[in-house]
């Protein structure tokens, strides 16, 4: 910052001096020739000329040496020595400093932006509070060991993942998923680095390095991001190449080409019957007296031009933006390429339990054949009671919270039962003088116990007491409260098609699938299936449209790999999902694919608009200049001012 | 031996790119990525020369830009 505080300070000096230059009265305050008056001019235009460019005259000098030419620098000593050459010696101060004031702008946007952009993305905790032998140190989270003890105090920033072992507090983890909603933790909860104490003190102990932890790995990420070009990057990259030789040789030819021409020529043109085409030529290809010097300018006009500057900054600056947009809304993007592929994504594949689904069974429903609501949940209780399966733990979590009570009254209860486990079927429990069978259709069958089909969707538990059925309890996965809105999002966003990839049974998947509106629903895969059913998808899709895959990371990680574009559900704390997927959403919500779509739409337009507007008000100026309609002034306004106005408009890829 | 490094006063992305094309031409550098957005150069080179490479790089991407700096 300090470098560009002096550069300012050279600019509007050398500005003062261009205003003396300019208006200072020379004829009344010195009594000499007129060709004096001008040479004293011309110095004090030298002198403005080499406070504002002599830099820029120095650093072309220095780059020659070197073996580097074609670099601004020397384009544009080149152009305004020349425009000294030609006479014009306004011009060439006021295109120096106007391409000065332009290069301080650019710098002070770029250095503004990448800071802003870096604030965003900044969660680098800067110290932990280790507790030492009842003492307390503040050190670099680097030097604190797995399994020490650190303390946080409310406002701070937690250095390392770790597990609570007192305290309570709500934590902010905006900063790691976007999401506003406080996290409440208590002791034995585990933390996670990066998220911000709001309350009360915590003593953590810490389970991982610092290298290892998820702030880490999450910076480690981001930071590697601007590394993965996207193809319009390369685009740039390739265009810069020629853009700057083409232009020069452009300028060589002008300044030397149609001179030459004009000079065979000028004979026959001014012999031409019609007056208004004679004036009109003579406007554009320059007066004769001065074809030579009319000619140099024009050529020197396409040397300023020539910098491919607007290109080379605003359009990595755009997906930086992007990138750290998405970042702030705890979407990490692994590259510019992706973010660019997400832009042209047209179909999405799901997978569903713990991505559509919160992947936890719930009893949904029950259905109650005889007897009371009471009794069935009890006695299905009973009957799952040693149970450590998924669905006996539903069971029992449903008992819990529907009769208001916990696991002490249910072992109570247990005391009095022996239960007989029946593999795959169910439970057979002897329960004071009552037997209890507990399970699925086939067990009733086996236990020559009549029932009614439940017609509910889902796992179903029946409960039978003494060779009555009593009900049925309907297991099944719920779906996440956001997952119906994030598919409406979807296809309001114009995402053509959206696709069910689970292993599960055809007719859960049906059932929700239909219910989400989802296009096409592929049960019962196995992982590899997973990864054919997607190759055919990715062979079905027009060229240029992109197919993304959205799983929770566990098991998928083929199926995200093989994709376009592979995202990662919930990463808080899943380092398989971080390694494998292109982009993670750090938190379990699915409405962040559409803002994910959102940003990386807005960012690839961005980048079209700065492609087009450079890539065109330089050409439009090139024509104009070589027409003669279009001066240094315009010129220089189309190598910094365009890039000046790229810079601003990549930032809007910030803002989401 | 790979090592990330922030870089000082690294103000023009052009010139960025430039200094990251002439610092892999540095005898010993094995690869080399100047990020102009974060300001960081990740440099993998030979692990016994490690430190003699760096200053190298360093020298190399000053012909760019005088100002720039490697910080250690």
């Amino acid at each position: 910052m300090k470098k560009l505080k002096k550069r300012l300070y050279k600019i509007l000096l050398a500005f003062v001096v261009f205003l003396f230059a300019n208006f200072l009265p020379i004829e009344i305050m010195f009594e000499v020739s007129e060709e004096m008056q001008d040479t004293i001019r011309l110095c004090i235009y030298l002198v403005a000329y080499m406070i504002a460019g002599g830099d820029v005259v120095k650093t072309a000098a220095q780059n020659i040496v070197n073996g580097q030419i074609f670099d601004e620098n020397f384009l544009m000593t080149i152009a305004t020595v020349g425009a000294f050459l030609v006479s014009e010696y306004p011009e060439a101060v006021a295109v120096m400093l106007f391409y000065q004031v332009g290069e301080l702008f650019q710098s002070y946007a770029v250095n503004k932006s990448r800071a802003s952009i870096a604030e965003l993305m900044d969660i680098r905790p800067d110290y932990a509070n280790l507790k030492d032998q009842d003492e307390i140190r503040q050190v670099s989270p680097e030097e604190v060991p797995v399994g020490a003890m650190i303390l946080i105090k409310p406002g701070e920033r937690i250095p390392l993942d770790g597990i609570v072992k007192s305290g309570e507090s709500s934590l902010d983890v905006s900063a790691l998923t976007g999401e506003s909603l406080l996290r409440e933790v208590a002791p034995e909860d585990s933390v996670i680095s990066g998220s911000i104490n709001k309350e009360g003190v915590l003593e953590v102990q810490v389970t991982k390095e610092f290298g290892d932890s998820t702030v880490s790995r999450i910076l480690d990420l981001v930071e590697n991001a601007t590394d993965k070009k996207a193809e319009t990057e390369n685009f740039v990259t390739r265009f810069a190449k020629y853009y700057t030789p083409i232009v020069c040789i452009l300028a060589v030819l002008i300044a030397i080409v149609p001179p030459l021409l004009i000079g065979m020529l000028t004979g026959t043109v001014e012999q031409g019957s019609d007056g208004t085409t004679v004036t009109f030529l003579a406007g554009v290809l320059g007066s004769e007296k001065s074809l030579w010097g009319e000619w140099i300018y024009r050529a020197l006009s396409f040397l300023v031009i020539s910098c491919p500057c607007a290109l080379v900054i605003s359009v990595p600056l755009s997906f930086f933006g992007g990138l750290g947009g998405a970042s702030a809304k705890g979407i990490l993007v692994k590259g510019s390429n992706y973010l660019e592929a997400l832009g042209n994504c047209k179909t999405v594949v799901f997978d569903k339990t713990g991505t559509l689904t919160k992947g936890v069974f719930q009893v949904q429903d029950i259905e109650i054949f005889s007897g009371t609501r009471e009794a069935l949940l009890t006695y299905a209780a009973i009957g799952e009671g040693y149970s450590g399966h998924p669905i006996g733990n539903s069971v029992k979590d449903y008992y819990y919270s529907e009769m208001k009570t916990n696991s002490n009254a249910l072992e109570k209860l247990l005391k009095d039962a022996t239960i007989t486990e029946e593999a795959g079927y169910g439970t057979i429990t002897a329960y004071a003088d009552k037997k209890i069978v507990v399970g699925n259709a086939k067990l009733m069958e086996k236990a020559n116990i009549k029932y009614k089909t439940c017609e509910i969707t889902g796992t179903h538990v029946y409960v039978a007491v003494d060779g009555i059925c009593l009900g049925c309890l309907v297991i099944a996965d719920a779906l996440k409260e956001t997952t119906k809105e994030a598919i409406v999002t979807l296809k309001k966003l114009g995402i053509e098609k959206t696709v069910l990839l689970t292993g599960d049974r055809t007719d859960i998947a049906k059932q929700i699938g239909e219910s989400l509106g989802i296009d096409e629903i592929y049960a019962e895969l196995l992982p590899a299936d997973k990864v054919t059913q997607l190759e055919v998808l990715l062979t079905q899709k027009k060229k240029d449209m992109k197919v993304a895959y959205v799983g929770d990371g566990i098991n998928d990680a083929p199926v995200l790999a093989r994709a376009d574009i592979g995202i990662a559900m919930g990463a808080l704390g899943s380092d398989a999902a971080i390694e494998a997927a292109d982009i993670v959403l750090m938190d379990d919500n699915p409405a962040g694919i559409g803002t994910a779509i959102r940003i990386a739409r807005k960012t690839v337009q961005i980048v079209k608009q700065n492609i087009v507007f450079a890539i065109g008000i330089k050409v439009l100026v090139l024509i104009l200049a070589a027409l003669g309609f279009a001066n240094m002034w315009a010129a220089v306004f189309a190598d910094v001012g365009v890039a000046v106005l790229a810079i601003l408009n990549a930032l809007r890829a910030l803002k989401i | 031996m790979k090592k990330v490094f922030k870089v000082q006063e690294l103000d023009c992305a052009n010139c960025a790119a430039k200094m990251e094309r002439n610092a892999g031409k540095v005898a010993g550098v094995q690869s080399v990525s100047i990020n102009f957005m974060t300001q960081k150069i990740t440099l993998e080179a030979e692990d016994d020369r490690f430190d003699a490479i760096v200053d190298e790089v360093e020298q190399v991407m000053k012909k760019v830009d005088k100002e720039v700096r490697i910080v250690r």
